[in-house]
């Protein structure tokens, strides 16, 4: 595949806001083929031979650790994982002074996820490498959502025109920040549905309606997307119990019965069954794409890192 | 001292209305005479002033100095330097520094350190609680003997409302005020910028403006009841404003007192400034939508601001150099305090008299000092200006130590040419 355009013209991928409908577009196209390749059991090892990847954790993650992981190595890049472990972590001068161990180590390609929003952009500041934001802070998860948008895409066909509800703790979600704004740009309707302390303020300025009431958002439905609610929000106080939360917005058959008969189920990992998400919904191979979501991305990953490698050699 | 003679300039006195060209005489640090057509003492120095203008220096009602405690940040002498470079003579020193000012030695120290400048008349507050921790009060009799200028926790507010009540309430026994920082702390604890739209873009936790507003309305119901004087510092909301406009409007001589301060920042930018997380930008309280900053002006222009202070608050580049959340707030100001307010003045929402007149008389009067006046017998503190020469807010070139200038890039017009302190020649 080629393009008559920089798709990720800063030459990171910080954020999701910011990047425009065809930019969008062309990063799905390239991501299903990606998907069909993996599919077929064939590799790409030259794309990225020579290469580089580190993937830099300030946070445990598993699972995006590994896609990425497994993404770099599928293109034949020199993948290393370093997790920093939080505790360690003196704030942020240590991550400025990884930045220089970093840029002496010559990474051409660096997955980072940070606990504090903007802290890729700022290493983006100061590395040499192409930096790829694997979830900061509250503020953006961009790859999540590229995976989400081509999981809805290959089961609905599109994404202009699906009501997409997005539901549970959206305040401390970089997940749903950046499908809302991937959703919105790609002309979807966009609800988010949770209790009043886990909505953000001035949520609607997103382009996103706002429910307070699972049935109400949940109505027509085509996708129904959840999200992890942490527990440290309950000690918080933002919300009283987690049998409160999911009698109210936790996703359970009967509120699933309001969206469209054919409405997909979709959580990020990793679930809390039965606070956000009923166990009989999260496994029902009729609903739940939360397996695809998985495939999809290492899929999507692959694709990031072919298009910013074809920056790097542009460069080179 | 030799007599010393500026001559021609466009005199500028804020409190009298004075705006014409003249000659201003100096002699043994203090403002002989000023007018035009009086002669030149014979072996006078003399200044050539034609074409600037020859104004009172700079009362600024709030800086943090570092020292005591954060002398890699700023020390006195560093931040003298900075002050006399933006025409600052007189400054107040918050006490919440590392020992507390909530001591009279401490106090004294200060006062010492700032008279050792020679530049600049250094006043600090007294801590208006014990360790600034907000629950016994300071020894308010001795800190004010000891030179305290007036009682506050710094950047800290005084969040019990029971103290603050005693405090407005004692402070009245040695005729003075207590300064709040008004952000409810409840609301702003862990926040990083004002809630709304641009902090749910970056994912910071937001402080909502009504914390500001809330803690106005509290003390304003104290001082009331007190009988007391509060000054609100840093005001940036418009909400709040709109309190202390009120309460003003509703005091009588004799009675309560409200005033309130607010810094350039919060009527030269808006939110935006934090846009791409910069960190020099995040200040406390936190920028704000471009309607509280045009409430700001606005509250400028109809005089319920009483002064316009610099909130210098020097950081170094390891505060800031972090993600956002984690950076420090607060930004240098020394250097920028009258340029970013002249902005307004060349902008045409104030006019050039009003403006100096928040710079100088205006807090010199809340601060009962005989200074920020351009008149016979006053101390010779003055400031050379040209109004319309331009220059640029460079971080890494400003005077004094701290560079975290939220202003970095900003093109402003009106330069200090010449500071004298008491008569003497202190920048230019």
């Amino acid at each position: 595949m080629s393009f008559s355009f920089p798709i990720l013209p800063g030459g990171h991928l910080l954020a999701i806001e910011g990047l425009e409908p065809p930019h969008i577009g062309a990063l799905l196209d390239l991501a299903e083929s990606y998907a069909l390749l993996n599919r077929s059991g064939k590799t790409q090892r030259d794309l990225l031979r020579g290469r580089t990847l580190i993937n830099l954790f300030f946070e445990d993650s598993t699972r995006t650790r590994t896609s990425f992981e497994l993404a770099g190595k599928r293109l034949g890049a020199d993948v290393i994982n370093m997790s920093v472990s939080t505790s360690s972590v003196n704030k942020g001068e240590t991550l400025l002074d990884t930045a220089a161990t970093l840029n002496a180590m010559h990474c051409d390609l660096l997955v980072v996820r940070h606990a504090q929003s903007g802290a890729p952009a700022l290493l983006s500041q100061k590395v040499s490498a192409s930096v790829i934001n694997a979830g900061d802070g509250t503020h953006e998860h961009p790859t999540q959502a590229l995976l989400d948008a081509l999981t809805i895409r290959r089961r609905k066909g599109r994404l202009e025109g699906l009501v997409v509800a997005i539901c549970g703790d959206v305040l401390h979600s970089r997940v749903a920040r950046s499908n809302i704004h991937l959703l919105t740009a790609m002309n979807a309707r966009v609800r988010v549905v949770g209790p009043p302390t886990l909505i953000p303020a001035e949520a609607a300025r997103l382009g996103v309606e706002v429910f307070h009431d699972m049935r109400a958002g949940l109505a027509g439905a085509d996708v129904v997307m959840m999200l992890r609610l942490q527990k440290e929000r309950m000690t918080g106080g933002l919300v009283p119990s987690s049998r409160e939360f999911f009698r109210f917005f936790g996703l359970d058959r009967e509120k699933l019965a309001v969206a469209r008969p054919d409405a997909i189920v979709m959580h990020p990992g990793p679930m809390n069954r039965g606070v956000e998400i009923e166990s009989s919904i999260a496994d029902d191979p009729e609903r739940s794409v939360i397996g695809e979501q998985v495939e999809m991305g290492v899929a999507c990953r692959m694709a990031v890192l072919d298009v910013l490698a074809r920056d790097l050699r542009r460069n080179a | 001292m030799r007599d010393l003679v500026i001559a021609g300039a466009r005199l500028l006195d804020p409190a009298s209305g004075l705006d014409s060209t003249g000659d201003l005489l100096l002699r043994d640090g203090r403002i002989e005479d000023l007018g035009s057509g009086q002669g030149r003492p014979e072996g006078a120095e003399l200044v050539e002033a034609a074409g600037l203008c020859l104004i009172p220096g700079l009362v600024d009602l709030r800086a943090d100095l570092g020292e005591p405690g954060h002398e890699h940040r700023e020390t006195i002498a560093s931040a003298a330097a900075a002050a006399a470079a933006g025409g600052i003579t007189t400054l107040c020193a918050l006490p919440d520094t590392d020992p507390p000012l909530d001591d009279p030695a401490l106090v004294q120290f200060v006062l010492r350190r700032g008279e050792a400048t020679g530049s600049l008349t250094l006043l600090p507050y007294g801590a208006a609680t014990k360790r600034c921790e907000g629950r016994e009060l300071a020894e308010y009799g001795l800190l004010k003997e000891a030179g305290a200028v007036a009682f506050t926790d710094g950047r800290r507010a005084i969040a019990g409302a029971r103290t603050m009540r005693l405090a407005l309430s004692y402070a009245r026994a040695f005729g003075s005020f207590v300064v709040q920082h008004p952000e409810e702390p409840s609301l702003a604890a862990g926040g990083a910028a004002t809630e709304g739209e641009l902090a749910t873009r970056l994912g910071l936790p937001g402080i909502p403006a009504a914390a500001e507003a809330i803690m106005v309305a509290r003390d304003i119901a104290l001082a009331r009841i007190t009988g007391g004087h509060v000054h609100f510092a840093h005001v940036s909301t418009g909400a709040a404003l709109a309190l202390i406009r009120a309460a003003k409007a509703e005091a009588v001589p004799g009675g309560f007192r409200v005033t309130c301060d607010t810094a350039p920042a919060y009527f030269d930018l808006n939110e935006t400034a934090i846009g791409d997380w910069r960190t020099y930008a995040k200040l406390s309280p936190p920028l704000r939508p471009e309607a509280d900053r045009l409430a700001v002006v606005a509250a400028l222009a109809d005089g319920t601001i009483d002064a316009i202070a610099s909130d210098h608050q020097p950081r170094d580049a390891d505060d800031k150099r972090l993600p956002f959340a984690q950076a420090e707030a607060g930004g240098a100001g020394l250097a920028t305090l009258l340029g970013v307010t002249l902005a307004r003045v060349h902008g045409g929402d104030l006019g050039l008299l009003a403006a100096l007149e928040l710079l100088t008389a205006r807090p010199a009067r809340l601060l009962g000092l005989p200074v920020g006046r351009l008149t016979k017998g006053a101390p010779a503190d003055l400031v050379l200006l040209d109004l319309e020469r331009g220059w640029q807010v460079k971080d890494g070139q400003l005077p004094g130590k701290a560079q975290n200038t939220p202003f970095d890039g900003r093109a402003l017009e009106g330069r200090v040419l010449g500071t004298w302190k008491a008569g003497r020649r202190v920048f230019g």
